[in-house]
């Protein structure tokens, strides 16, 4: 369960939202979509804890984040809108490196089988400044085929990415909800999620309060 | 987890050896040119020796700590590291630790080396040396925490030395002091003591200080 509290965001001295709320109960995933420039990526980075929040808080399963700290990172993967990958290491060892250091290890075989449903198969030993630009977001992506966390935390994550890529996103999103997961993504692109329950939170609007605008089962 | 970070580090250090080799090749040529430029005057040489190799060590970590969190930086993986589940003290002080290995200590093991152009003896070259290994992790660490101030900033490499340099003085001091005393036949223990002294401290304090600026800079 993730509760967003009465959640303020100033930044450059500019409120981009004030008094949000939102709870997701488990299953459930949150489509955050909003201008440029209306605090998606902030609210992501708060709910992520990597952002202090001006006031309010976030909850994880009744606590305030920034009291569990590193216990709330093991409930955790968070996707930016930076991929996270070494440009200098093959995309094998970005996602044996990544699951190394969150504390799951994983063999050869396993980080080969992740990148290979990302469509990287035969280019798991090229170093990643190689591949292109979408090539790099699914290496990223493979991160959530290997990822056992609760909680993901998806910024724009269709940037750059092809149809198949896109139906990838779709059904690691539905396999993630029907585990009881919980999913808050930001993205203009509508996703075709089937499973699990579903809100939409339209920033750039909620500075009066009331949070989802729209919602269905 | 600890040591994925280091082996991480080095491995990324392995595929860009151009970047460590500079610092190294620098810290040499710097070292070189004073005999060079002075002359064959054996009594001036040794005296000036410690001072230096020192600061020739110093300008040369200057080199490598833009890069420490520059690069994680701006590929997104510093965020990624701030949320694995670990204490934060605990990545700063992997990643502190590769940068020793790759940046400081080839040049810790090369300056008994160096020395020998100024006609010091073999027992001010092993203080010399002991005096690096435990003075240049001090410099590693400190560094740290002002590479971790600039992060996203432009000219960031100008600004860490301005903060840096002068937080290394008592390594300075300390480390150059040894060395001079063993040239003048004193006992450089005193020196040493201070500076192993530092190194606790700084052990301690500096992952902290450097982990609290990253939090400031990823906001």
């Amino acid at each position: 369960m993730l509760e967003v509290i009465n959640l303020e965001c100033i930044r450059g001295g500019r409120t981009l939202f004030g008094g949000l709320n939102l709870s997701v109960p488990p299953g459930a995933f949150v489509q955050v979509t909003g201008a440029n420039g209306s605090g998606k990526t902030s609210l992501l980075r708060t709910i992520c804890g990597l952002l202090p929040p001006e006031s309010g808080e976030v909850r994880w399963q009744g606590t305030d984040i920034r009291k569990l700290g590193e216990d709330f990172a093991t409930s955790l993967t968070y996707l930016g809108h930076r991929n996270g990958i070494k440009e200098e290491l093959t995309s094998l060892e970005n996602l044996r490196v990544t699951c190394g250091l969150s504390g799951s290890k994983i063999t050869r075989e396993q980080a080969g089988e992740a990148l290979s449903r990302t469509g990287l198969a035969g280019k798991e030993d090229l170093p990643a400044r190689f591949l292109s630009e979408g090539q790099r977001r699914r290496a990223a992506l493979a991160r959530l085929v290997t990822s056992d966390a609760t909680l993901w935390v998806l910024d724009e994550v269709l940037a750059s990415l092809d149809t198949a890529a896109v139906g990838l996103v779709n059904s690691l999103l539905e396999e993630h909800l029907s585990n009881g997961g919980i999913a808050v993504v930001a993205t203009h692109q509508d996703l075709n999620v089937s499973a699990g329950s579903f809100q939409r939170l339209e920033l750039g609007e909620v500075a009066g309060g009331p949070a989802p605008t729209e919602s269905h089962s | 987890m600890f040591r994925w970070i280091v082996t991480r580090d080095l491995m990324l250090a392995w595929r860009r050896r151009a970047d460590v080799l500079s610092t190294l090749f620098f810290f040499v040529i710097v070292v070189s040119l004073f005999p060079l430029g002075i002359g064959p005057e054996t009594q001036l040489l040794r005296s000036i020796a410690p001072g230096v190799v020192w600061v020739a060590a110093l300008l040369a970590s200057m080199l490598s700590l833009g890069r420490v969190f520059a690069n994680d930086y701006a590929d997104g993986t510093l965020e990624q590291l701030l949320l694995t589940p670990q204490p934060l003290y605990l990545v700063v002080l992997g990643k502190v630790a590769a940068q020793w290995l790759v940046s400081e200590l080839p040049l810790v093991l090369i300056a008994p080396l160096i020395g020998v152009q100024f006609g010091l003896a073999s027992d001010t070259l092993s203080i010399l040396f002991l005096s690096l290994l435990m003075g240049t992790p001090v410099l590693s660490l400190i560094g740290s925490i002002g590479a971790a101030l600039t992060l996203g900033l432009r000219g960031g490499g100008a600004l860490i030395a301005i903060l840096i340099l002068p937080l290394y003085i008592p390594v300075l001091i300390f480390g150059a002091g040894a060395v001079d005393a063993s040239i003048m036949g004193a006992d450089p223990q005193a020196n040493l003591l201070l500076l192993a002294a530092v190194l606790v401290l700084s052990m301690v304090f500096a992952p902290w200080a450097t982990s609290a600026a990253l939090r400031i800079s990823l906001e």
